[in-house]
């Protein structure tokens, strides 16, 4: 055996004002096994990058804080000085809590990245937070990013996307003529349409006839969360739109998926590569609704901030459409928290008059367009959507609570004419 | 068995001297060790996968036995090298 020889205490300078001078040059230098192993690796490949994977791991046995408090300050140091740059990961017993077990881990690093898997409400959302960056600037807070099976770790910057995206003045067919008169001429190219109204109003047949009201060199993508692939191919076979024809093509692509499958998070990456692969020049999502299902408000909202200014930098016209709770009039939460992104809202509503059920449509808002102010009858028939005559002395249809008014003979009989 | 130390330290020291008390009086040819400082040979730390010094490792006879630690705890010590307290010559110990 070999006698090791006593050796001088070698002091490691930290860089820390004022801890080097009071404690005599510096941390005793690191002679300990872990980082002689450490520097042995770096040495033995030349490695310029290091990662410990993960501290838990290796300071899990150690009961005694000091020692780890002292060795973990040793091994920042030391891995400092030989010039690689390393990664250490470090676990967490709780999402909102200390930063790191020991308490010491974000102090001797320059950079801390928190990552959070929190469950909120029922469904798990993983967040990327930089606490801390030491010399440049970055953006704070929490952001939500997935794992997915070829990309690894894909992030979702939503609060960073900005408002830069072109807008035109070309317009397309929404599908039908009478639609497009009402919006002054059709959907703007780039434009974030919303159709809101309660089940049955027929948002699924408008999405459905904005695909069909597609020109022949133009490609469709239909994002489905609510029917299937069958049910979605009859229903449009029902109203005159061959989705079949079309997809064989290649003008249409057809996604259908169960929104709880997977998250918000994923659902938004996994669009996102459809659009990016297929090229389409239309996008129908149906529904919004569907999708706000079992979300949290907040990624609910990031979802769809992300999804339509996604859209809009690829200058593609996007359908949704959105549920409202309630049968006559109302709004919904989801309309809440995408009005102000949406460019168009089209509201389809019930409308009870003396004991039967029609449908209004109307154009609530068009940006950057003239368009009709009046609540248009709407029917639905087996070659389907057809806009009809305004109600025209009827008020209180927007509240739920249409008043029929009588109007006098003259203008009656002058609207009869006006229609023939 | 092998000692692993990291360089020359009160505790390496006593990690040596206490292994020496235990097996004082048995013969040279009982055992075999070899004192390894993992600062001049890290490979070998590596190859044995060594966290945290003194170790000790009987590798033979098997089952192989680590014990972490400046090995003062002669109890512990013996059972981990599955040594009976009466089987080692001399002096009784009081626990």
């Amino acid at each position: 055996m070999t006698a090791p020889s006593h050796r001088p205490v070698l002091k490691l300078r930290t860089g820390i004002t004022g801890f080097d001078a009071i404690s005599n040059g510096g941390i005793p230098q690191g002679r300990t096994t872990l980082l002689a192993r450490i520097q042995h690796a770096i040495d033995k490949v030349g490695a310029s990058r290091v990662s410990i994977d993960s501290l838990g791991a290796i300071f899990g046995k150690f009961d005694n804080h000091h020692v780890v408090r002292g060795e973990l300050l040793r091994i920042s140091v030391t891995l400092k000085k030989t010039g690689v740059t390393s990664l250490m990961t470090v676990e967490r017993n709780q999402e909102y809590g200390d930063i790191a077990r020991h308490g010491i881990e974000e102090f001797v690093a320059d950079n801390v990245i928190i990552l959070r898997n929190v469950l909120e409400a029922e469904s798990r959302r993983r967040t990327m937070e930089i606490l801390k960056f030491r010399g440049t600037d970055h953006r704070k807070g929490e952001h939500p990013f997935s794992i997915v099976a070829d990309g690894g770790i894909v992030g979702v910057p939503l609060s960073t996307v900005k408002l830069n995206h072109r807008s035109s003045h070309i317009r397309v067919s929404s599908g039908s003529n009478k639609l497009d008169t009402m919006c002054g001429g059709g959907f703007f190219r780039d434009s974030i349409v919303l159709i809101s109204g309660a089940t049955g109003t027929g948002k699924t047949l408008m999405a459905t006839s904005f695909i069909g009201g597609a020109a022949e060199n133009e490609r469709s993508l239909f994002f489905a969360f609510e029917e299937s692939r069958d049910q979605l191919f009859r229903n449009a076979d029902g109203w005159g739109v061959d989705f079949k024809q079309m997809e064989e093509e290649g003008r249409l692509k057809v996604v259908c998926t169960y929104p709880e499958t997977i998250g918000l998070e994923e659902h938004l990456i996994e669009m996102k590569k459809v659009i990016t692969r297929f090229k389409p020049t239309r996008i129908a999502v149906d529904s919004l609704s569907a999708l706000e299902r079992g979300a949290t408000p907040k990624s609910f909202r990031e979802f769809v901030i992300g999804l339509t200014s996604f859209i809009k930098q690829q200058e593609i016209v996007g359908v949704f459409t959105s549920v409202t709770p309630t049968l006559m009039g109302g709004t919904s939460i989801t309309e809440a928290h995408i009005s102000t992104v949406t460019d168009t809202i089209i509201l389809l509503r019930y409308v009870e008059l003396f004991g039967e059920i029609s449908r209004g449509i109307a154009v609530l808002k068009m940006r950057g367009s003239r368009h009709e102010k009046e609540i248009r009858e709407f029917n639905i028939d087996h070659t389907g959507m057809h806009v009809g005559k305004p109600f025209r002395n009827i008020t209180g249809i927007l509240t739920g609570n249409p008043q029929y008014h009588q109007i006098p003979e003259s203008e009656r009989l002058q609207e009869m004419f006006e229609d023939v | 068995m092998k000692l692993f130390i990291a360089g020359r330290s009160p505790r390496s020291d006593s990690a040596v001297e206490n292994l020496r008390q235990i097996l004082a009086g048995s013969s040279e040819d009982d055992f075999e060790l070899t004192v390894i400082d993992v600062l001049e040979n890290p490979q070998l730390a590596e190859d044995d996968f060594i966290l945290a010094t003194p170790t000790l490792i009987k590798v033979a006879p098997t089952p192989i036995r680590r014990i972490i630690g400046d090995l003062s705890d002669r109890t512990s010590l013996l059972r981990g090298l599955d040594i009976r307290e009466n089987a080692l010559p001399g002096e009784h110990t009081t626990t």
